[in-house]
């Protein structure tokens, strides 16, 4: 291989004089631009406090709700009186449903006899019914059935109560209370935690996963994904988690709960109707409608809203910019006037935001989707104007001309001179923004203007129905791929192009 | 029509070909009218459901259509200016309404900045920061998954799949969700919109890339560089300025979005604006919406003009 000598050096060099001397601007400015984006980056950091923000973020509930997304927790509490009467409760509205026994909460019953002070008797009696109809009947498992019964007279008498209840949550994880005691096995760790008269005490030192800010105060137990407890003086409240959704067919109070699929269909088939009212086919039905925990009626129409809107607004606003857009372009419509005003008015309608077209038609329409409709309507009429005109204005003039000469008239020449050019164009950009829409009017739905989002960003905002957030996120991602593969076929189908 | 006449014209096989044409060409009508007949039944069915699911029936509301004008009519022009600038007005009356003053952010001792341009900037600045986060990764993102650079079947769809997540997720659910563990503030609305950003950038790029003249990365291929230096000096050069491009239209698509994500509680103007309208606060909402429609037309022009110093005068019209 030859080398060059540094004459031919010096002549390369100066036969191209771009490649060996380039200003500073030319050969710095990578460096110059990615150290603005740094620097930049720092001055967001400061402006946004993200440190901040990030150091006093709760990770601990991230992970909680993020394991809510696709599980759901199951309260069994048990309460110690101070005389060593235990009883197991659920709290109301219990995914299992009232009366569930299930089987991995063991519990021995016995009779004691309990002896009540007059006055706490009778307060009991005056909050027993209340409570009894809040916990939904046969919720206070073990609790007595007669206590409303002349108790503000007699101060002695037998009860049934839980002797021991066992709560297992994992092969390895186990919670036990008796009246004096909770024995809590974990990882292969025991705590044994002795209770007398509202007083708690450790034997031993406390495992890793289990903490107590301070002594005598409740202990937390962290089992990981398996659940949660709780353990006070005289009340022992355990959380375990199971992976799924919970009733998300059929909820508590449906006839049709806790049935395995079987026994589901068997029903539904049997004539022998639940309710004399409606064949079973049709309760299960409306069961499933109206379920109270997913109100898979009210989630599917609001989605069925979301998708309307986007349809709706998107043909709308292509029916409308296709005739303004004739109006704009300059080769079409020799008229200065007329162009620069229908120009400016797509600007307008491009320029104020979605939001706010979406803010004013929620009151004017009232919150639902004729609002989202206008609001994309508008938005997109000046989007798609825009691009529409500007399409128009670099078609090839030659058809026209060829259409021209033969004597056709101006709305043949625009029919048979420019729309064949520019319709699979115009065609392809309306589908794209109807996919973009179906996207977008999730979140103005969230303002009010009608679809998925407003339910999304309430079910969001108690922080407690995260699996409910799942499931329309879920349908929204389902609706939007599908949607994404028909115009893409449909858009390279047009275009005479594949797919990507 | 002319049909039979033609034919006395016509070959044996002229008119068989003339036949087929007109077949071809009724069959073609009755597609059109039959996709035309579809789209009407479709779009009055929606507009039946629409109707009937809305709070407000549309015939009902009509005459209240233009009520959102009432809402942005000031008690004088001057007000206006006087909310948009935090000046005091002289109709205050110690209700929220009047109290322009109120949300000034001092610098210095007399100087203050007033609200709506804090806000504004705060919009702006989730808008550029979370658009520029969106850039960095989707730039590392789409070579990964361009057909012409990266053999594995299995990565790249990984890599497309995982973008296409990404875009499709609804931004209000990423933004509700840092809301609660981050608390109030911005920052879950340039997390949420960042993740949108990502998605669609990454798309874009990837395609960008799989479309660049690969004569380069051959010659690199050829004397032995690896496939990240085939990347950097043979690719990357050729789609920076497409990138770039990209990057300042989704900068105006970002814009949109943080107002909107600021709207159901993300800080910045969004917020504002919808309280000042559902508390009906006339001038406080025209001083929003002005200073919106401003800066979104500056944002744009400004793009605009940038966009046309990188990629050329050749017209880069692609939605999104």
């Amino acid at each position: 291989m030859t080398t060059l000598n540094p004459a031919e050096m010096d002549e390369i060099a100066a036969r191209h004089p771009a490649v060996f001397h380039r200003s500073f601007w030319q050969r710095f400015r990578v460096a110059i631009i990615a150290g603005g984006f740094v620097l930049y980056a720092l001055y967001c950091w400061w402006f946004f406090a993200i440190g901040h923000v990030l150091g006093t973020a709760n990770w601990n509930i991230a992970g909680t709700y993020l394991a809510d997304w696709v599980s759901y927790e199951v309260r069994p509490e048990v309460t110690i009186a101070p005389d060593g009467a235990m009883k197991l409760t659920y709290p109301r509205f219990s995914p299992l449903g009232p009366n569930a026994e299930p089987d991995w909460v063991e519990i021995e019953r016995g009779t004691m006899t309990r002896t009540m002070p007059a006055a706490e008797a009778s307060s009991t009696t005056v909050k027993k019914p209340a409570s009894m109809g809040f916990m939904g009947e046969g919720a206070v498992l073990g609790g007595s059935a007669a206590a409303a019964e002349g108790m503000a007279t007699a101060t002695t008498r037998e009860e049934e109560v839980v002797k021991r209840a066992r709560i297992t949550l994992n092969s390895s994880t186990s919670v036990e209370v008796v009246p004096d005691r909770v024995t809590v096995e974990h990882a292969g760790q025991t705590l044994l935690v002795a209770l007398d008269n509202g007083a708690m005490k450790i034997d031993g030192d406390l495992p890793a996963w289990a903490t107590q800010k301070r002594p005598g105060e409740k202990i937390t137990l962290a089992f990981g994904f398996a659940g949660w407890g709780e353990i006070e003086a005289g009340d022992v409240s355990i959380r375990r988690r199971f992976l799924g959704w919970a009733n998300f067919i059929f909820d508590t109070n449906s006839p049709f709960h806790g049935k395995s699929t079987s026994e589901v269909f068997s029903l539904i088939a049997s004539a022998d109707r639940i309710d004399p009212k409606q064949s079973n086919l049709s309760l299960a039905w409306n069961n499933i409608l109206y379920n109270a925990e997913w109100q898979h009626l009210d989630v599917w129409t609001k989605l069925l809203q979301t998708i309307v809107m986007a349809f709706v607004g998107t043909l709308f606003a292509m029916l409308l910019a296709f005739p303004l857009a004739f109006l704009a372009a300059r080769n079409i419509t020799r008229n200065w006037f007329s162009n620069q005003i229908t120009k400016r008015l797509f600007d307008f309608l491009r320029s104020v935001d979605m939001l706010i077209w979406a803010l004013f038609f929620t009151r004017a329409f009232g919150p639902g989707p004729l609002a989202g409709i206008s609001a994309i309507f508008f938005t997109d009429t000046g989007t798609l104007g825009k691009l529409y005109s500007e399409a128009l204005e670099n078609i090839d003039d030659k058809q026209r001309e060829g259409v021209k000469s033969v004597g056709a008239a101006p709305v043949a020449v625009q029919r048979y001179g420019v729309l064949p050019q520019v319709m699979p164009l115009f065609a392809s950009q309306a589908l794209y923004f109807w996919e973009s829409n179906t996207r977008s009017a999730t979140i103005i739905g969230a303002v009010g203007a009608g679809g998925i989002g407003l339910k999304l960003w309430e079910a969001m905002r108690t922080n407690s129905d995260w699996e409910n957030v799942a499931y329309m996120v879920l349908l929204i991602l389902i609706v939007v791929f599908v949607f994404d593969g028909i115009s893409n076929a449909l858009r390279s189908r047009l275009m005479g192009k594949p797919a990507h | 029509m002319a049909m039979n006449t033609l034919h006395d014209g016509f070959s044996e096989k002229g008119a068989l070909i003339e036949r087929h044409w007109q077949e071809l060409n009724a069959r073609r009508r009755l597609y059109t009218w039959l996709g035309l007949a579809i789209l009407a039944v479709a779009l009055s069915g929606s507009l039946w459901f629409a109707n009937e699911t809305n709070a407000g029936k549309f015939f009902d509301r009509l005459p209240h259509l233009f009520d959102f004008v009432g809402d942005m009519v000031p008690r004088d022009g001057l007000e206006v200016f006087r909310a948009l600038f935090d000046l005091p007005s002289p109709y205050d009356d110690g209700s929220f309404k009047y109290n322009y003053p109120e949300g000034r952010l001092y610098i210095a001792e007399s100087f203050y900045i007033p609200e709506y341009f804090h806000k504004m900037l705060e919009t702006l600045n989730i808008a550029l920061f979370s658009t520029i986060i969106g850039m960095f990764f989707g730039f590392l993102l789409c070579f990964l998954a361009a057909k012409n650079l990266v053999a594995n079947r299995l990565l790249r769809g990984f890599v497309r799949r995982f973008m296409e997540i990404l875009r499709a997720f609804p931004e209000v659910v990423l933004a509700g969700f840092f809301l609660a563990i981050l608390s109030l503030g911005p920052l879950p609305a340039v997390i949420a919109v960042s993740i949108h950003t990502v998605g669609a950038l990454g798309k874009l790029f990837f395609e960008v890339v799989e479309n660049a003249d690969m004569k380069a990365e051959e010659g690199l291929r050829a004397v032995g560089a690896s496939w990240i230096e085939r990347v950097w000096f043979g690719i990357v050069p050729q789609v920076m300025p497409n990138f770039m491009s990209y990057f300042l239209l989704r900068l105006e698509i970002n814009v949109r979005a943080s107002t909107i994500i600021g709207a159901v509680g993300g800080g910045g103007i969004g917020e504002l604006l919808r309280l000042s309208i559902g508390q009906n606060h006339q001038a406080k909402t025209l001083a929003i919406v002005l200073l919106l429609l401003i800066t979104i037309i500056a944002v744009d022009q400004f793009s605009a003009w940038l966009r046309r110093r990188l990629v050329g005068d050749q017209a880069f019209r692609l939605a999104q």
